[in-house]
């Protein structure tokens, strides 16, 4: 019964989403990313902690029957500059690639200066972030040059 | 540089400039300086206008720039008070850039909000330089400050540079200290201890190899440029504890024995109490002077971003 158990834990899907190499801890802030809360409905399936031959520790997510966008794919890229994105159509891997943070991250965040211009309405602006640094990430806002470090995931627009 | 190209079209931060661009300011400032003098006018920006967009009241930036114009032979229109400008009938600032540069040739534009000037710079078809955007940038004043530096001392490098004041908020330490990366120097921050520079900035300036000492007690020994900023009281919540430090950081006579020959004594301007006027008459004072650089570096800048040559 025991081993049962192990192996439906792990079970590979069928159809759906397989985010591996995230950094440690990170799997629930992908999930937030995601917008997966408890009206999901799906198998979701995520390991924390899981030994990993270059990140040490790693999480996984495994998401049933959901497909993923670019913007969400940018997002992940913020939070987990090491995952990687498989889609999972029958049982087989039909697609697979590394996030990349680009050195511009545009519309994806919204700087916490209450007095930065992309902060004010009426103005044709979308906020634009520069990646200074990646590990620690550091990210300054093009516009009011305020840097963003710690935090990140909170002023990551919803979905 | 010798025979560097300028390559920029808008003054906005100057995170912007490379240390061959800021030298490259430094220089071409003091040819036109030595070149008209302060009080002649040439007519190298005959025919241009300068549209001056104040968002929020600037008498001395506004009328440095307007100076600087007019001494090149030019003509500057525009608003220096925000009721006046169509803001108030909810334009937006990308529409009044965008209808200004139809009629300007270059736009200096000052606004409360940050990060105003980039974006002023990307509906505008003439070059826009950045007067202040609120807590921001202001970089034509980081450049006069090192134009008076340079000019005092022939360098940047291997100078003494001591910052007093408000390291936390102040606009006008975070841009010079930011210019400062560029340069070999030493750095020594006094400040009370609620108005410490920013740990980012401490940490980039060690990272570029610079040396930074800290201090909460003001000594003004062995500095070649003492750079002093204003406390202001609405920076603490505790009005008392406001008189308590604003007395320890207030420069006078007696503050001064002991200093180096040459050392100059720098300010951004207006000045409150935080430097006795009895220094004024010191040799060390070089608060109006800089005020006064102001002109033929805004002049330089005015006549590179219109390609204008003057050398």
């Amino acid at each position: 019964m025991e081993k049962k158990d192990k192996i439906l834990k792990i079970k590979t899907i069928k159809n759906g989403i397989v985010i591996d190499h995230i950094k440690r801890g990170k799997a629930p802030d992908v999930l937030k990313i995601l917008g997966i809360d408890d009206n999901f409905r799906d198998a979701l399936t995520f390991a924390m902690n899981v030994p990993s031959r270059d990140l040490g520790k790693k999480d996984i997510v495994k998401v049933e029957n959901r497909d993923i966008d670019t913007s969400e794919i940018n997002k992940i890229a913020i939070i987990a500059p090491d995952a990687t994105i498989n889609i999972i159509k029958d049982y087989r891997v039909v697609k697979k690639e590394k996030v990349t943070l680009p050195e511009q991250i545009t519309g994806i965040i919204k700087c916490p200066n209450p007095k930065c211009i992309t902060n004010k309405e009426r103005e044709p602006i979308t906020s634009i972030f520069m990646v200074k640094q990646i590990n620690p990430l550091i990210l300054v806002c093009k516009y009011c040059e305020r840097e963003v470090s710690s935090g990140i995931l909170s002023y990551i627009k919803a979905p | 540089m010798k025979g560097m190209r300028w390559t920029k079209k808008h003054i906005i931060s100057i995170n912007d400039f490379s240390r061959d661009e800021i030298d490259f300011v430094l220089e071409k400032s003091g040819i036109l300086e030595k070149k008209l003098g302060s009080s002649s006018t040439s007519s190298l920006m005959n025919g241009k206008i300068l549209a001056n967009l104040f968002f929020e009241p600037s008498t001395r930036t506004r009328m440095s720039f307007e100076a600087a114009m007019k001494r090149l032979g030019g003509i500057t229109i525009g608003f220096d008070h925000p009721g006046i400008s169509s803001e108030v009938k909810g334009e937006t600032i990308a529409d009044t850039v965008r209808i200004v540069s139809g009629y300007a040739d270059v736009i200096v534009i000052r606004h409360p909000i940050e990060g105003s000037a980039r974006l002023a710079s990307e509906y505008s078809d003439v070059p826009v330089i950045n007067g202040g955007d609120g807590a921001n940038q202001h970089p034509t004043q980081t450049l006069l400050d090192l134009y008076t530096i340079k000019k005092e001392f022939e360098r940047i490098d291997g100078l003494d540079i001591c910052i007093v004041g408000d390291l936390k908020y102040g606009r006008t330490v975070h841009s010079l200290t930011s210019a400062l990366e560029n340069y070999d120097v030493r750095i020594r921050f006094i400040s009370p201890k609620e108005l410490r520079a920013p740990r980012q900035i401490v940490k980039s300036l060690s990272d570029r190899g610079i040396e930074v000492k800290e201090a909460t007690k003001l000594n003004l020994k062995n500095s070649d440029v003492i750079y002093v900023t204003r406390i202001q009281k609405e920076r603490f919540p505790d009005p008392q504890e406001y008189e308590r430090v604003k007395g320890a950081f207030i420069l006078n006579l007696n503050s001064l024995e002991g200093i180096r020959e040459n050392a100059i004594i720098m300010h951004p301007l207006p000045r409150v109490s935080e430097i006795s006027t009895d220094i004024d008459a010191t040799k060390h004072a070089r608060y109006f002077e800089q005020a006064k650089n102001g002109i033929p570096v805004r002049m330089a800048l005015l006549c590179l971003v219109c390609d204008i040559k003057f050398w």
